[in-house]
């Protein structure tokens, strides 16, 4: 009834194709923006913002960079825990050695360095293709793991070989707060997903996605296979490698390697293929589901057995968790293959005819 | 469209559950709120599980006999499955009931919790792990790495073999491998081990074994080729009995082989049972007692009443009495903020962070407690946030833990300059001002 776009006349070419061509979404798009931004710093507890939302913003940001290689591109890569730990430790290395460097400039030159690091280990993505290709890139994560724990250098020769940040500043204000903090990771998140739909919105996407459905073809049309594949890992690994800088530097403060270990790199994965290959909202739902709903999970089941007066133990529902989970992946995947977005779309499909359907 | 259906109503349902939820957690009660985050899956579960029923009990215990001066303990346990990422949620989580201290149980944890402590005012109690160089309280105000650091039992483990030798000075010469698990636990040790080399001049060799540590044939393959003479075993987990697995198969000597605590409890030997014969590993003021009063205390008033956390098998062994003296520390650390602030009363993370760093837990206080044989004094300072490190060998006999040492004291003299140094260290990267003997007053 209220989800249609009769009415609204496109009179030129950059109405038609903006992002949001309905106008009911460019309506909720700035709700959304305004909860996010407004309603919820005025209702959120700490524990609300430190181990909710911020761990949600900053998957959903490393989802994006995956999905733009994965979901747009088409090349399996399993080195994104890696990506994320170049662009951590380079981040670090950057704000600990150069005397009053501002946190953005540290992240985003630690997002160039996963960049490089990116395009290094897709060279193989030119000649070896699908599931090979995501044991080729297995090994950017193994590399990562070997070279942060063993060279000194890269960790500051802490003894240990674990490092840690403090006192975090953008523009004089201090990142301390947990308020702060989600503010900072949502503010780059919106500027990134931004961007990347702009991206692939636009001639480079079309490239990708050429490329992913079929890269012969793409090259008859004249798409360069490797412009395209390298600058889809060059675009993904600059994403992830930010992510990587904001979980270790605003989430953990103190990391190490095996925060970014291969574990990472399939949870990554798994939000991509769960929210929706080639969509950026659905790294989003993908994100919330791997991230939140063990989080719910946990807590929930203790509570709905409570009603029930039994007791369950700390393992058991760790268990239950965990099962529940795996279930629910299943279950997902069976009813809508193409994830979450795919859902999503096709409830706004219905919307549009809703309350009178054909 | 009936799943559909379901599937809405169930997420409403728990949407506003989960708001009921947040609602009992804003709720303050008059107990002492502790935290317990443990993990009882994955792949470390095997001693975590025992460590968690220990502690757990023994909170169980300071109820039954009546709470702290009447303040009764409150506590919930949080599945971290030994991952960093869960147990900063859990630690959030729990921060908002209130907590008088935590308890990390993992180094990357610790590393983690460490930063947003100070600003929570919540002291971390990390007994016998944690990082070594926090025993120096004037730069880590809020850690207590209380009884013993990995630096202490690394030491321990040195003087054990200098004295299995008969005497440090006979290790001139010596080859010692340290066979040790690939992550900032592993690496703790490294320092200290160092400085021991230099002084007594053995060679020391560092043999990394990537984590979790089930493939270790190359590791065990150079300690063949090496033939130290020694091996310190640094491992964890499943790590433990894989290299145990594995020096059998080389065939190197299982009494040459002398573990971290964390490698020298029962389900990190009872696969290989009589392969691990005469294997040694450190304990710091904990270790198998089943004949101790507080076993016989758990077992007649908690497990008598059906109340016991795990199997009753499993009380008084290692890493239980391991889980219960980590408990009774931190209780103690709430017990002696009491004594100051007003006994009876619920203390805030402040007032604990006080009891822990003016600890003096006498022998006869211990023996009340029904910790009589199994530990010894402690008493901590603004300083000297460790309190004590005495450590003890034990050796697997095939069927038990066995101790076969004296108490051994970590040497002060390599120590504290070793503390020193890297707090300072840790300080300057941070910018910190260590704090004045004015600041300890408060």
């Amino acid at each position: 009834m209220f989800y249609r776009e009769n009415g609204q006349f496109k009179t030129t070419y950059r109405e038609d194709q903006q992002i949001f061509p309905i106008a009911q979404d460019r309506i909720a798009m700035v709700v959304l923006l305004a909860v996010g931004f407004l309603l919820v710093p005025m209702l959120s507890s700490e524990y609300m913002f430190r181990a909710i939302f911020i761990p949600f913003l900053i998957f959903a940001l490393a989802a994006v960079g995956v999905n733009i290689l994965v979901g747009y591109c088409g090349q399996i890569s399993l080195g994104s825990g890696a990506f994320m730990a170049v662009g951590a430790y380079a981040a670090y290395n950057f704000f600990v050695r150069i005397d009053g460097i501002p946190l953005l400039v540290a992240l985003v030159l630690g997002g160039l360095c996963a960049m490089v690091f990116g395009i290094l280990f897709g060279l193989p993505s030119l000649r070896v293709k699908g599931l090979y290709l995501a044991v080729a890139t297995l090994a950017a994560q193994f590399f990562a793991d070997w070279m942060f724990l063993r060279v000194q250098w890269f960790t500051n020769y802490s003894p240990s070989g674990s490092v840690s940040v403090n006192n975090l500043q953008v523009f004089g204000l201090s990142l301390e707060s947990p308020l702060a903090k989600y503010l900072f990771c949502l503010s780059v998140l919106v500027v990134v997903a931004l961007l990347a739909k702009n991206l692939v919105r636009g001639a480079v996407g079309r490239e990708w996605m050429a490329i992913r459905d079929m890269d012969v073809a793409a090259a008859v049309i004249g798409i360069r296979p490797m412009f395209a594949k390298l600058s889809a890992f060059a675009v993904s690994s600059f994403v992830v490698g930010m992510a990587g800088a904001l979980w270790a530097f605003i989430y953990l403060g103190a990391w190490e390697p095996a925060a970014f270990s291969v574990d990472q790199s399939f949870k990554l994965l798994f939000m991509v293929i769960i929210g929706g290959m080639g969509s950026i909202v659905g790294s989003f739902f993908g994100a919330a589901f791997i991230v939140v709903l063990p989080i719910f999970l946990n807590q929930f089941l203790p509570f709905i057995t409570g009603i029930f007066g039994v007791e369950i133990s700390t393992a058991g529902v760790s268990h239950a968790e965990l099962m529940i989970f795996g279930g629910l992946i299943v279950w997902f995947l069976i009813v809508e293959p193409h994830g979450l977005a795919k859902l999503w779309s096709i409830a706004k499909q219905k919307l549009r005819l809703w309350p009178f359907p054909h | 469209m009936k799943l559909r259906k379901l599937v809405l109503a169930s997420a409403l349902v728990a949407a506003g559950a989960s708001v009921l939820m947040a609602g009992n957690a804003m709720a303050q009660s008059k107990e002492q709120f502790i935290p317990v985050l443990s993990y009882r899956t994955g792949p470390y579960a095997p001693n975590g599980v025992p460590w968690a029923n220990g502690y757990v009990d023994y909170l169980k215990l300071v109820n039954a006999r009546g709470g702290i001066n009447g303040v009764k303990l409150a506590f919930e346990e949080c599945e971290t499955g030994y991952d960093t990422a869960r147990s900063v949620e859990c630690y959030e989580r729990l921060k908002s009931k209130g907590s008088s201290f935590v308890q990390p149980l993992s180094t990357g944890a610790t590393f983690a919790i460490t930063e947003k402590a100070p600003n929570d005012k919540i002291p971390v109690v990390t007994v016998g792990y944690g990082r070594s160089e926090s025993a120096d309280g004037s730069v880590f105000k809020w850690n207590f790495p209380i009884a013993g650091t990995y630096w202490v039992a690394a030491d321990a483990i040195i003087q054990a073999i200098g004295q299995k030798e008969g005497g440090l000075d006979k290790l001139k010469g010596k080859k010692i491998s340290l066979v040790y698990h690939d992550s900032p636990f592993g690496k703790e040790p490294i320092p200290l081990l160092q400085e021991r080399a230099a002084m007594h001049g053995f060679n020391l060799t560092l043999l990394p074994v990537t984590a979790p540590g089930v493939e270790q044939k190359a590791t065990w393959l150079q300690v063949r080729q090496n033939k130290p003479d020694y091996v310190v075993l640094w491992g964890w987990g499943v790590m433990n009995s894989t290299a145990i697995k594995e020096a059998q198969a080389t065939g190197y000597p299982r009494e040459k082989m002398y573990g971290v605590w964390w490698a020298g409890a029962e389900p990190d030997v009872k696969d290989v049972a009589d392969g691990a014969k005469g294997y040694n590993a450190v304990t710091m003021q904990h270790g198998a007692e089943p004949q101790s009063k507080l076993v016989k205390d758990v077992l007649a008033t908690i497990h008598g009443k059906g109340q016991g956390t795990g199997p009753k098998e499993e009380v008084g062994q290692v890493l239980y009495m391991r889980g219960a003296m980590s408990a009774m520390l931190g209780v103690e650390g709430i017990r002696a903020a009491q004594e100051r602030f007003g006994k009876g009363k619920v203390m805030t993370g402040e007032q604990v962070r006080w009891g822990l760093e003016n600890l003096n837990l006498t022998q006869p206080k211990l023996d009340a407690l029904g910790f009589a044989g199994v530990m010894r004094p402690v008493s901590t300072s603004c300083m000297d946030h460790m309190g004590a490190n005495w450590a003890r060998i034990h050796t697997w006999d095939g069927k038990g833990w066995k101790f076969t040492s004296e108490w051994i004291q970590a040497d002060e003299q390599i120590l504290k300059p070793l503390v020193k140094t890297v707090a300072a260290k840790y300080a300057a990267d941070k910018k910190l001002t260590p704090r004045t003997p004015a600041d300890c007053q408060s």
